[in-house]
């Protein structure tokens, strides 16, 4: 139990597994960002569009027919059925709806889900570094030991086989990736994909795979891992609505993996979730229905805005590899012999913009800031023109 | 690519042509030619601004008026059609499915300008069988704007 400064017992205690986790990189950054007046933020990792107006207006439909009791725990059927086609259509995948598909809130709890339901205290899962921020934690959660594989943009922030194989040990359950990724917006090639696929068939590994920006792909094609061969047995695939359809608000998600780890994960999820948002489900169902074409519109002006992005950040000196994928550019800094962290701090002070220091997402991230394009073509050239005074004024040549 | 050009500059035609470069991964010089192309074979009409004239100071009647023809023998819809466009009233002109044959945008400066160009103009041309003019009270959108209070997403400050 602990002690406050006169030795008095405090009345609760925070467990350990809590206090373990570091508190997040970002989280000042948003708080000083909260304060200030006319930043621009190229901070959030979320669409800017507002959700497509037919998919809202399913889901108030469905609100004004009364359609507001909780679904079946796995998730509505016809949402299931739905996602059974699109993956089929899609991947060439057959997922039961009735036992190998489960609808989360968000791909934040199918991700959390499937660690609980997989890891054992003190097992390894692999997974790169820079990350997203929530996948070390979700591993330490469930009482599993996140190992770290060094990615960097000479390999354009790919994970490699051999980087992963070395650090498989009798401990190791599980490889986690994120592709497309955050903060890289690194596309793993179908290749490279397949070569970290069968380092997992080699050792009875399980692969998650977080494939939330699979829908933002530029100029190359998605990957699905459980779409590789052999690889749908061993495979959870976790994706959800955000982001393609810029639903974030929504919280839809869902994991697609063999019988046994859905059943297990749905035992998790009905005591702690019951069952993920009906009107949110209502508005998923319609979003695979019929927002393919939405879906295309956005990511065609993501697209321009990327490109944008990642020539502006070169010329003005914060050269920057090509992302392929989701909605983010990562720029090396260290032309300004700041760390990210004083970067993105100095940068919001002096200029006003909002960046995410890479350092957030994992060691290897340190030298780079991660800058989302999902915002504004007007705000994006405002960012770099402040960005290009601030590059000049700091850097050390 | 022209197709894409043709996107940005529908968005937003003050976009330059080195923005377009950019963002359609060629160069401005290509740019610059196939945007002339465009406009030599009028695919781009015209560069326009809307305008919300209710927040300045401007009496503007907005009419839309239905018109009914009569088909005539040897002479098409597209004859009337011209003869009515090219009064300056006019600001858009559609031959059109359903009950009747020509809808037209007109716009003057008081609705005694419209009513003399419906009763003195429009009915009055040949093959003009009869119109229905209804007065527009409020824009509420205009190609594809929304006029007035327009919502902006409000992104919270999140951590992902």
């Amino acid at each position: 139990m602990s002690t406050n400064p006169r030795g008095q017992r405090k009345r609760y205690q925070i467990s350990k597994r809590a206090n373990q986790l570091s508190p997040s990189g970002i989280r000042k950054f948003f708080d000083l960002l909260a304060s200030m007046e006319g930043v621009i933020s190229l901070g959030v990792g979320e669409p800017d569009y507002a959700t497509p107006w037919h998919i809202c207006e399913a889901a108030i439909e469905s609100v004004e027919k009364g359609q507001t009791m909780y679904t079946s725990n796995l998730g509505m059927p016809e949402l299931r059925q739905e996602l059974s086609r699109y993956l089929k259509q899609h991947y060439n995948l057959e997922y039961d709806p009735a036992s190998e598909l489960l609808i989360t809130v968000g791909v934040s709890e199918a991700m959390d889900l499937a660690m609980r339901a997989i890891l054992n205290p003190g097992d390894e899962v692999i997974m790169a570094d820079p990350c997203y921020v929530a996948y070390s934690p979700c591993v330490v959660l469930a009482g599993g030991v996140p190992v770290m594989v060094p990615t960097s943009e000479k390999n354009n922030f790919e994970l490699s086989a051999a980087d992963v194989e070395a650090r498989v040990s009798n401990r190791t359950r599980a490889i986690l990736i994120g592709y497309p990724a955050n903060p890289t917006g690194a596309v793993m090639s179908r290749d490279k994909l397949t070569e970290i696929t069968e380092v997992a068939q080699r050792h009875r590994l399980l692969i998650a795979s977080d494939e939330i920006y699979a829908k933002l792909v530029y100029g190359v094609e998605h990957t699905c891992v459980a779409a590789l061969p052999g690889m749908k047995d061993s495979t959870i695939l976790l994706g959800g609505f955000s982001k393609a359809y810029a639903m974030t608000g929504w919280r839809i998600g869902y994991a697609a993996a063999p019988r046994e780890i859905i059943a297990a994960m749905t035992k998790i999820h009905q005591y702690t979730m019951m069952s993920a948002p009906t009107m949110g489900q209502v508005a998923a169902i319609e979003a695979l229905k019929s927002g393919e074409d939405s879906a295309t519109e956005m990511v065609e002006d993501y697209n321009r805005r990327r490109l944008v992005m990642v020539k502006g950040l070169c010329e003005i000196g914060l050269p920057c590899f090509e992302p392929k994928g989701a909605f983010y550019a990562f720029p090396s800094i260290r032309g300004t012999g700041m760390n990210s962290e004083e970067f993105a701090e100095t940068l919001l002070t002096e200029e006003k913009v909002a960046v995410v220091p890479g350092s957030a997402f994992g060691e290897c991230g340190e030298g780079y800031v991660r800058c989302c394009y999902a915002t504004s073509l007007a705000d994006i050239e405002e960012a770099l023109t402040r960005m290009k005074r601030f590059v000049s004024k700091h850097r050390i040549d | 690519m022209i197709k894409d050009i043709l996107k940005i500059l529908e968005s937003d035609a003050r976009t330059t042509p080195k923005q377009i470069a950019t963002m359609t991964g060629t160069t401005t010089a290509e740019v610059n030619k196939l945007v002339k192309e465009a406009e030599k074979e009028r695919t781009i009409l015209k560069y326009k601004t809307i305008v919300n004239w209710d927040n300045v100071e401007n009496e503007q009647v907005w009419a839309l008026i239905e018109v009914k023809l009569t088909p005539e023998k040897d002479v098409g819809f597209d004859s009337v059609a011209e003869r009515v466009y090219r009064f300056p009233q006019t600001r858009s002109v559609y031959l059109v499915s359903g009950t009747y044959d020509l809808f037209v945008l007109a716009v003057g400066k008081s609705s005694h300008e419209i009513a003399d160009f419906v009763s003195q103009k429009l009915s009055h041309i040949e093959g003009v069988q009869g119109t229905m003019t209804q007065f527009v009270l409020k824009r509420y959108k205009e190609d594809g704007e929304i006029v007035e209070g327009k919502e902006e997403v409000k992104r919270q400050p999140v951590i992902l």
